[in-house]
């Protein structure tokens, strides 16, 4: 057993309300910036839609993971002789319009235009050319557009959901749609590191955050086509690449990351996971249907006195240990196994988990009049059974979440609408009747499981949802030889040199 | 002092001790600035036409050069069947065009394309000219002079030899014809220019990747192992 720790993040999609505050937060800290107004480390897509950049899922295309072979897992993007080979022109590498041309408006003109008889306008230009353009896509162009033929029909997860259901999530009044927020998933088999050739890209030991040495990368951009999640992202101007850092500056001085910080829905959640890093190869190579299951099976329990002592004695402190038992990510992905990995059967074993959405109330248009499908005293009962008429497919979530799945997914589900079905009775009606007991013995819970899960899901606190451990930053600061005292309420190194195209 | 003890003698070991200086400072102080500083996300098509060619010419043509400078018997050897030296000739010559037609198309993209020319340094134009000047008058003296391979050992390795081994005749190389001194002066300018351009990035060849694990942990309880 080589226990290792890392630091992970939950997403609740039942909370998410599609703001994109996340995205302007991490846009604000870290990618507004020559050569990054195109990246955007923290997106958040609708679904069913294309996502950004347009159709990453489509691994046929981006050649991004891993694929099962006969000697084990092998990239998808290269062998190690083509790696090299593919240096001059990288097949696989996205298109600036995959993302989009990213753009601002010429503000001035309001200003200084000549008095005329036309109000000025300001019109939009690119940020890279500084031309006029004419803006065609942006980051979330597909916005709240579910249902629609040209970005929610071409959702590559929809492969799976019958063609006449398909049909339904088209329609005007059946349509629907959830939203997707994704950053980098810190991956615990990351593809983007095994595919640079410059060895520039590493994970921290310590707490699992992968990050790109910008003084090692030498531009190949073999990891942002590797990347399944096309979460690294290349500057166009610096000529390095770059992607999520996890905040590391903010989680070293005990902060949540800006994106889950700021979180207005409150949908995340982070803390520490102990993995077993010596089972990671086996755990990957499962048929698609297992993986969800295998790599739950390496999440090590952190009050088993054994995987303690070996967390000890791979040098994972107390203050760490501590931080592991009090997780909110142990609860959600091992202890209530309701939080799923994002498209596991690229086998990069994500280190970010998503608590599936719950589909909207069932509801029909009966004279003009909205009104709910089922019998009013019944209706948390029967969604609770009739989850194949979900509105939102569960085969569409069994190929984000589970590998294609569907039992994980209704399992999931189940134990949701039960926690649901449950506190209801308990605290609207004032009473648990045996549909409430019946339910939570369906979805194996017990009682109190139910109510921990509603008061973590609903009303955590602050502390309660970013369990951060103590990073010892002094520590690290030693290690560079250096004085801690000198550099004490410091964060981040800054830039040494200002980074200029290749001077 | 003559031009030609200039160009020929002085200037080579000018340009040959600023690459090697300047190319270790900046490796070594400033790796930020070390990059291929690709801009396919930006223009792709052209991209593909001119760089594939461009680079797979120019490094086979470069090693060929290396190999007559170093096994010039093999080569002679070689070129002793009238066949193998039409074969040798006939090929050097269409990769030499293939790379300077790949680097016309990299020039016309430079030009052309707004977003690529929005990430064009001046640096970038001077190597694009120097390489043009390079590709083109080795392409000239092998149509002109034809069957290089055959007097190259005999003519032009000696004076190489000569810097080498530091004992410099430029005098050699004096007799030789002008397009053949501008091809030769052509390679050190560039070897003086390379390490203040984006040409660096040739020494960065990652051939570690053949032999390295997949994956890359670091720890800081390492670092801080051998800091006590």
């Amino acid at each position: 057993m080589n226990v290792r720790a890392h630091i992970s993040m939950l997403f609740h999609l039942d909370k998410c309300i599609g703001c994109h505050t996340c995205s302007v937060a991490c846009k604000n800290l870290w990618t507004d910036r020559k050569g990054a107004e195109y990246m955007w480390w923290n997106n958040v897509e609708t679904r069913p839609g294309t996502g950004y950049p347009t159709q990453w899922e489509n691994q046929d295309h981006y050649q991004g993971g891993w694929k099962r072979m006969k000697n084990g897992l092998q990239l998808r993007i290269h062998s190690r002789t083509k790696g090299i080979l593919k240096l001059f022109f990288n097949p696989a590498l996205p298109d600036l319009e995959d993302y989009y041309d990213p753009f601002t408006f010429r503000y001035e003109d309001l200003f200084n235009s000549p008095a005329g008889d036309d109000q000025p306008t300001a019109i939009p230009i690119s940020m890279i050319t500084e031309k006029p353009i004419d803006i065609e896509t942006g980051p979330n162009w597909d916005d709240d557009l579910g249902g629609s033929t040209i970005y929610a029909e071409n959702d590559p997860n929809l492969k799976d959901v019958p063609q006449e259901v398909r049909e339904q999530l088209g329609e005007l009044e059946r349509l629907v749609f959830n939203y997707l927020p994704r950053i980098c998933n810190h991956c615990l088999n990351p593809s983007c590191v095994a595919a640079c050739p410059s060895e520039a890209i590493y994970k921290r030991g310590e707490d699992g955050v992968v990050l790109v040495n910008e003084n090692k990368c030498r531009a190949w951009r073999m990891c942002v086509a590797a990347c399944p999640y096309k979460k690294v992202y290349y500057n166009w101007s610096s000529g390095k690449s770059e992607k999520c850092i996890l905040c590391f500056p903010r989680l070293e001085s005990g902060q949540a990351p800006a994106c889950a910080h700021s979180c207005v829905g409150r949908i995340r959640y982070m803390g520490v996971l102990l993995y077993d890093a010596d089972r990671i190869p086996d755990a990957a190579d499962v048929d698609d249907e297992n993986l969800v299951a295998a790599q739950r099976e390496i999440i090590l329990n952190p009050f088993d006195p054994e995987v303690i002592a070996a967390a000890k004695a791979n040098g994972i402190d107390d203050g760490w240990i501590e931080s592991a038992q009090n997780s909110p990510a142990y609860k959600f992905v091992k202890e209530w196994e309701l939080a799923l990995p994002l498209r596991p059967e690229f086998r990069t074993m994500v280190m970010m988990y998503y608590i599936p959405p719950l589909s909207p109330v069932v509801s029909v248009i009966e004279k003009d009049l909205v009104k709910l499908d089922l019998s009013e005293e019944m209706h948390d009962f029967e969604v609770f059974h009739r989850l194949e008429a979900a509105r939102l497919p569960t085969e569409y979530l069994a190929s984000l979440f589970s590998g294609g799945n569907v039992e994980i997914i209704r399992k999931v589900l189940r134990k949701m609408l039960a926690v649901r079905v449950y506190m209801r009775r308990k605290s609207v009606e004032g009473e648990v009747d045996q549909v409430a007991l019946d339910a939570l013995e369906k979805a194996e819970l017990t009682e109190a499981e139910a109510e921990a899960i509603y008061k973590l899901t609903t009303i955590p606190t602050l502390d309660e949802r970013f369990v951060l451990p103590p990073y010892h930053r002094e520590m690290s600061i030693e290690a560079e030889g250096m004085d801690p005292l000198a550099h004490k309420g410091e964060t981040g190194v800054g830039y040494l040199q200002v980074p200029m195209r290749g001077e | 002092m003559s031009w030609n003890t200039l160009l020929f003698m002085i200037f080579p070991y000018v340009a040959t001790v600023v690459a090697v200086v300047v190319t270790v400072y900046r490796s070594i102080y400033r790796p930020f600035t070390v990059s291929s500083l690709s801009s396919q996300l930006l223009e792709r098509k052209k991209l593909y036409w001119g760089s594939v060619s461009f680079h797979y010419g120019v490094v086979i043509i470069l090693l060929m050069h290396l190999l007559a400078l170093l096994f010039p018997k093999g080569l002679q050897l070689w070129n002793a069947v009238p066949i193998r030296l039409y074969l040798l000739e006939f090929s050097g010559l269409a990769l030499g065009i293939w790379s300077l037609v790949g680097l016309v198309v990299l020039v016309w993209r430079r030009i052309s394309d707004a977003r690529v020319r929005t990430v064009t340094t001046s640096m970038d134009v001077i190597v694009l000219l120097l390489l043009l000047v390079s590709m083109i008058s080795g392409v000239l003296t092998a149509t002109t002079y034809r069957f290089g391979s055959t007097w190259f050992t005999a003519v032009f390795s000696p004076y190489l030899w000569s810097l080498i081994v530091l004992q410099p005749q430029p005098e050699l190389v004096a007799p030789l014809p002008w397009i053949i001194q501008l091809h030769a002066l052509n390679y050190f300018i560039l070897l003086f220019v390379f390490p203040f351009s984006r040409l660096v990035h040739i020494i960065t060849l990652p051939l570690g990747y053949l032999i390295r694990p997949w994956q890359v942990v670091i720890w800081v309880r390492e670092a801080r192992a051998r800091a006590d």
